[in-house]
């Protein structure tokens, strides 16, 4: 049997209560999110904006609680425990798109780096934690590494602001980091540089990594898998190179053919039209009717289930599914 | 004969006066539009590309300063305008499209006399025949003429953003500046939008300035483009010349440091280190720190415009 995955969601719902006008009313931004990444794996999360990737991530790294399903770290239950212990949050990083906001202007970067050690416990005594501090800073390419501990935040460009803020997550050895939109703010010659450090973090160290993004050229870059995510259901999951090059889903297939390609003068129509999904009072059936091209009745009454279509590729449409199996079950 | 470009910027300066001294953030800047075209500027953050913009309109204000150049717009030199005849050029001869305009329209007034406002101020019409123009204009983007009646809020980022666009265009401009229009938009609402602006285009034959980062975008929708580094253009050409055959390192730097979402998954290069800090720009060519080709002469000396072929220009020493 392979062991179990080191992050496994299954069915994770996530209700916000949102005021209109006198009443308050269910905001479902995740409704039924299910995947698993593994040890040594990057996933890429994928999907428009309000989706319910961010959220995901946060629930994933118990900064927001669930309001359903179940999330299984190293195959344990962690939404039974209502503290999170410090061991998780040490085995789980998160990193976030803005790399200022996330850096406390009045400290400098080599602050930023010696707090997790200590806190962690990851290393011990001044000389010892600052030869860490300037290991981390040389393992995420910042030079010279003496120097730039000693500098502020404001003095750095924002690529070099995500690698202090990766290398804060690298101080307490993580085996997943959480990257959300992590190179969105970065301008595109900075950003190959972010991604290729995350990719030799997978590949040199084994570190895990779910990484949220809405360019879906990134993800393939990255991820050895993608899950594409639709009004806070996970629609199709599958190695990233065939999510891109055949896409199951109507909606993986209007995401990419809205990528810019520089054939030039739009030639390829968009598959699908635009428009938000109703996140409160969701309509029944298929989330995606309403803007699919390829709806039928039965979308508008039945919720596809998440189901395999082959062996390594899973999508969450009636086009993909036997009506006699969905039938029965 | 040919007529003369719409737009013509030629050796455009533009200075920031801080405490320390003079700060040149566009340096000897030209670059043409012709009627009907999509012209893109292509810049990383910090290189002067709404600078451009908003000289180009004359909507800079201090410490910043236009003190070179000429921006001749149907042969007028706009720089010598005074205010009066400016507020006759802007929106009626070139609106602007900028990044935040989706939030700044007035949360209070509903989307149909906020464009009302804007033909107004321009043309004396009539309320209602105004109105029945804001219909048409929302219609003209995209969206529901009823939306007329919408408050800013009621709409999402996309449909705000495209009532903006249906303001630039409410008194038919030869010209439009768009600033990184679709930047704080999802991918497929900016591809919708796109799409719209290509058609508007198509139908209408107006021209556009079209400014953003992402040089992907820009190869899609421009039929020529310009590329800035650190305040001076490194390269101009026509689109599918640029992605096909680029000359300056830099661009060539710049096309590949895209992931592409098919074929071979090959390790991106990308570009070593960071653009200059522009109090502190290095000597000669701008680009040198980060080029794996200069010569010493890059070290000293400012690469001239040389052309290599038909509306295509480099600035750099390794062209002779
Ligand atoms: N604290 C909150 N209170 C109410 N609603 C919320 C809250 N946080 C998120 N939401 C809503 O949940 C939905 C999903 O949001 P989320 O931030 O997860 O989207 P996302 O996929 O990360 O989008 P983006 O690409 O824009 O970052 C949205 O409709 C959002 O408005
Ligand atoms: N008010 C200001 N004072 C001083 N420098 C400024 C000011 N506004 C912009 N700059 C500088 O001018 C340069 C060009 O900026 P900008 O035109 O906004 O670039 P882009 O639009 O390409 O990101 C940058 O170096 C920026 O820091
Ligand atoms: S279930 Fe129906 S509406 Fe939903 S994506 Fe499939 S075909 Fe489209
Ligand atoms: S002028 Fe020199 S440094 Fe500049 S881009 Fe050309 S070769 Fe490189
Ligand atoms: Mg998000
Ligand atoms: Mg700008």
């Amino acid at each position: 049997m392979s062991p179990a995955p080191l992050i496994e969601v299954r069915g994770l719902g996530k209700t916000f209560a949102v005021r209109d006008g006198l009443r308050t009313r269910a905001l479902h931004a995740l409704t039924d999110v299910t995947f698993e990444v593994h040890r040594g794996e990057a996933v890429a999360l994928v999907g428009e904006s309000g989706s319910g990737k961010s959220t995901a991530a946060r629930v994933i790294a118990r900064l927001l609680p669930a309001s359903s399903g179940e999330l299984r770290f190293d195959g344990a239950d962690v939404l039974a425990r209502r503290r999170v212990p410090l061991s998780f949050r040490a085995r789980v990083q998160l990193i976030f798109q803005d790399p200022f906001a996330s850096l406390n202007p009045v400290h400098t970067i080599g602050y930023h780096l010696e707090r997790p050690l200590l806190r962690h416990g990851k290393a011990r005594g001044r000389a010892a934690v600052a030869a860490r501090v300037h290991e981390l800073l040389d393992s995420v390419g910042l030079a010279p590494a003496a120097e730039l501990a000693r500098k502020h935040p404001h003095q750095l460009s924002g690529g070099q602001r995500q690698r202090v803020a990766i290398a804060r997550a690298l101080a307490v050895a993580p085996d997943v980091i959480l990257a959300d939109e992590p190179t969105s703010m970065l301008d595109a010659s900075i950003r190959v540089g972010v991604l290729n450090l995350l990719r030799d973090l997978k590949e040199q160290r084994g570190i895990a990594l779910l990484l949220i993004t809405h360019d879906l050229a990134s993800a393939r870059y990255l991820a050895d898998r993608t899950v594409v995510m639709y009004a806070g259901h996970v629609v199709e999951v599958g190695p990233s190179a065939l999510v891109m090059a055949a896409p199951l889903h109507p909606y993986t297939r209007l995401l990419i053919s809205a990528v810019p390609d520089a054939r030039g003068s739009f030639a390829t129509p968009l598959a699908a039209r635009g428009g938000a999904p109703r996140l409160i009072d969701p309509p029944p059936g298929c989330p995606f009717a309403a803007r699919c091209p390829e709806v039928h009745d039965r979308c508008r009454r039945e919720l596809p289930a998440l189901r395999p279509v082959s062996v390594s590729r899973l999508a969450r449409c009636h086009l993909h599914q036997p009506a006699a199996l969905s039938a029965a079950s | 004969m040919t007529p003369p470009p719409l737009l013509e910027v030629e050796d455009l300066r533009v200075e920031y006066l801080t405490a320390t001294g003079r700060v040149r953030v566009v340096d000897d800047v030209s670059f043409t539009v012709r009627r009907g075209e999509i012209v893109g500027l292509a810049g990383e953050s910090g290189s002067g590309k709404t600078t451009i913009a908003l000289a180009i309109l004359r909507l800079l204000k201090a410490p910043a300063a236009i003190t070179g150049g000429r921006v001749l717009f149907e042969g007028r030199d706009l720089l010598g305008l005074g205010e009066a005849e400016l507020r006759r050029v802007r929106g009626r001869k070139i609106s602007l499209v900028t990044q935040s305009a989706m939030s700044a329209l007035n949360p209070v007034i509903t989307i149909g006399e906020q464009l009302v406002d804007a033909i107004e101020e321009h043309e004396g019409v009539s309320r209602r025949r105004g109105l029945e123009r804001a219909r048409r204009l929302l219609e003209l983007v995209g969206l529901d003429g009823a939306r007329v009646a919408s408050y800013p809020h009621e709409l999402s980022g996309g449909m705000r953003q495209r009532v903006v666009i249906a303001m630039a265009l409410a008194l038919e401009p030869p010209l439009i500046v768009m600033d990184e229009p679709t930047t704080a938009l999802d991918v497929v609402v900016q591809r919708e939008l796109l799409g719209e602006i290509a058609r508007l285009r198509d139908q209408r034959g107006f021209s556009i300035l079209f400014i953003t980062h992402d040089l992907s975008l820009m190869l899609e929708l421009c039929t020529r483009i310009g590329v800035l580094y650190a305040g001076r253009l490194a390269e101009a050409a026509p689109a599918r010349q640029l992605a096909a055959a680029p000359r300056h390192p830099y661009t060539r730097g710049l096309l590949g440091c895209f992931p592409e979402l098919h074929g071979a998954a090959t390790r991106l290069v990308g570009i070593g280190g960071t653009p200059p800090d522009p109090r502190h720009p290095p000597p000669g060519c701008r680009f040198h720190p980060r080029c794996g080709h200069s010569l010493p002469a890059c070290h000293v000396s400012a690469p001239p415009r040389t052309v290599v072929g038909p509306d295509h220009e480099v600035a750099c020493h390794l062209l002779p």
